[in-house]
């Protein structure tokens, strides 16, 4: 790989964010390349949403920057794209599923200006990569949880971001959804060259796919691959008390000894294992 | 044909007001109305009108065009909706019915005083249930003016506004302002509440804002489609109210007409009602038939 294609699209660099008194994120550190299928993994409360969040600019970091494709965000809000968690996609909107997506290629706009053919065709090719074709004409609001999301996504992509954050969209799917969104967001990151960060509370669904993890809890993260991370030594010092990381049947199972208590976290440097 | 428009009808010039300023605020409310059901915020269109009230009560009593009265306390009224709401549903719905409480007191207070003050009810009825036939042709270039403003707005705004009304979270992080689009739509709620208020009074204009636009989401598939159909109903049943009207004073010996506003917004009612007779059939005849498309391939989605 050429020496531009390893610079990171996202650089979070030493990121500290509390509010109410409370501290939420802890020098967190880690960066994202193109092509790289990155999970942010932690429990509800880790940290997660308020991270992305300041990745997308919403949240006011206290200490850190955060860089995207080495400049601030500002100056390249158009290399983001976003699913969020909760999208209330109400029925009554009237809104196909094509024009949502095509909704993502100039919602910031003012103004009128027709589609041209160059636009209608990226919908058509963004909604065939996401094989989305099929209900392309229904309203989003009468959509499954799965092809909600698929069309979210397809929304956020065709735009042609660097960078796509999906904030939990493994949540509240059923199994075999979530299996055919990790598989889609996959081959994206692949084929579309795009770096892919997206949370969940659950590392099993994405651990074939995931190149990198960034693992969080009580606003702490380790960065790595799996291999180097996910292990015993590394998440105990991590959570500030002795964890055991068990893996079986390609699944993995962290645990903690009975009677721990999380808030307890004794004074350590962030964990950059790569 | 002929039956239809009674003697005196095309030329008379308080038809020909009416018929103006009857299809403008029409065609405003229309657009205004569609992106207000969307956005769930029918309430706060309807408090609105409340506001719209207290402004033509107001006018009259101090004596300066109601049009002005209307205009300028639904603005007001949008403003203070906005300083003491909240972007939360819940907020939104309380500061509303907070602002509407208020001002509908408002309102009663200056409708006494206008029949104390006139010796007179008939405000009242014009206020509340507009009496189109009676206004000065002055009041049209405003009229049109302030709808072309308003329109143009929401031209303008109408895909940020589009994209955070259906996910604020989406269309902040593409960078849009999500505060500012949302006073300015309600600005253009204000407009065209106002507007409607001066043709067929503040209580009923709520129906000529909702009626077409609900209508329209019925029975079109996207939004564009939708925002070609509800001025269309808006205006078509704007023109046959004022029809009907005009022609109901010679239905009685005692040569008095029925209110247009009334035929207005039962033409608007009928019109909803019979777009919902396709799915009622459909619902009654097969309960199997509204089955969602995902299983037909029998596969879970």
């Amino acid at each position: 790989m050429s020496g531009v294609a390893s610079a990171p699209v996202l650089d979070v660099d030493e990121v500290s964010v509390s509010f109410g008194g409370r501290s939420i994120l802890d020098h967190v550190s880690f960066a994202v390349h193109r092509g790289e299928f990155t999970g942010l993994i932690g429990s509800n409360g880790a940290g997660k949403t308020t991270l992305l969040r300041s990745i997308l600019g919403l949240q006011r970091l206290e200490e850190g920057e955060i860089r995207v494709e080495g400049e601030p965000l500002s100056r390249h809000r158009h290399a983001l794209g976003y699913v969020p968690q909760k999208v209330l996609l109400d029925p009554d909107i009237p809104l196909r599923a094509r024009d949502f997506v095509a909704l993502g290629l100039n919602a910031n706009r003012y103004g009128f200006s027709r589609r041209t053919p160059a636009q209608r065709d990226r919908v058509e090719q963004i909604l065939r990569d996401v094989d989305a074709e099929r209900f392309a004409d229904s309203r989003v609001g009468s959509l499954s949880g799965g092809e909600q999301q698929r069309v979210l996504i397809a929304h956020a992509l065709v735009s042609e971001p660097t960078l796509l954050l999906l904030d939990e969209p493994l949540a509240n799917l059923d199994p075999r959804s979530v299996q055919e969104i990790v598989a889609l967001l996959h081959s994206v990151a692949k084929e579309h060259h795009v770096a892919v960060l997206l949370s969940a509370h659950e590392m099993n669904a994405l651990l074939p796919v995931m190149d990198r993890i960034v693992y969080i809890t009580n606003g702490r993260a380790a960065s790595g691959t799996t291999e180097e991370v996910v292990r015993s030594d590394v998440l105990s010092a991590l959570y500030g008390h002795h964890v055991d990381v068990l893996k079986l049947h390609g699944r993995v199972l962290v645990v903690a000894e009975p009677g721990q208590d999380d808030a307890e976290i004794p004074e350590h440097p962030t964990l950059t294992v790569n | 044909m002929r039956y239809l428009f009674e003697p005196g009808f095309f030329s008379s010039g308080p038809v020909h007001v009416a018929v103006t300023v009857g299809a403008v605020s029409a065609l405003v409310s229309a657009f205004v109305g569609v992106f207000t059901v969307m956005r769930g915020q029918s309430f706060a269109g309807h408090a609105l009108t409340d506001v719209a009230t207290t402004g033509g009560s107001g006018a009259f009593f101090f004596n300066f065009s109601p049009l002005l009265g209307f205009l300028g306390a639904g603005v007001l009224g949008a403003g203070a909706m906005d300083l003491v709401g909240v972007e939360r549903l819940r907020g939104r719905d309380i500061a509303t019915g907070v602002v509407l409480g208020f001002a509908t007191g408002l309102a009663a207070l200056f409708l006494y005083l206008d029949a104390t003050k006139n010796a007179t009810t008939g405000v009242s009825q014009q206020i509340l249930f507009g009496s189109i036939f009676t206004l000065n042709s002055s009041t049209i270039p405003l009229v049109v003016g302030m709808s072309v403003i308003t329109l143009g707005v929401l031209a303008l705004i109408y895909r940020p506004l589009l994209l955070s009304s259906i996910s604020p979270d989406l269309a902040g992080a593409r960078g849009i302002r999500v505060r500012l689009v949302g006073v300015l739509f309600m600005l253009t709620l204000a407009v065209a509440v106002g507007l409607s208020s001066i043709a067929i009074g503040s209580v009923l204009s709520t129906a000529l804002l909702i009626g077409p636009a609900a209508t329209a989401l019925r029975v079109t598939k996207n939004l564009r489609a939708a925002l070609v159909v509800a001025p269309i109903l808006g205006v078509v049943a704007t023109w046959l109210g004022v029809v009907l009207a005009y022609d109901s004073f010679y239905w009685f010996p005692s040569s008095q007409g029925l209110p247009v506003s009334f035929f207005i917004v039962t033409l608007i009612f009928l019109g909803y009602l019979v777009s919902g007779l396709p799915a009622l059939r459909r619902r009654t005849s097969s309960p199997v038939a509204t089955a969602p498309a995902r299983e037909f391939k029998g596969v879970p989605v």
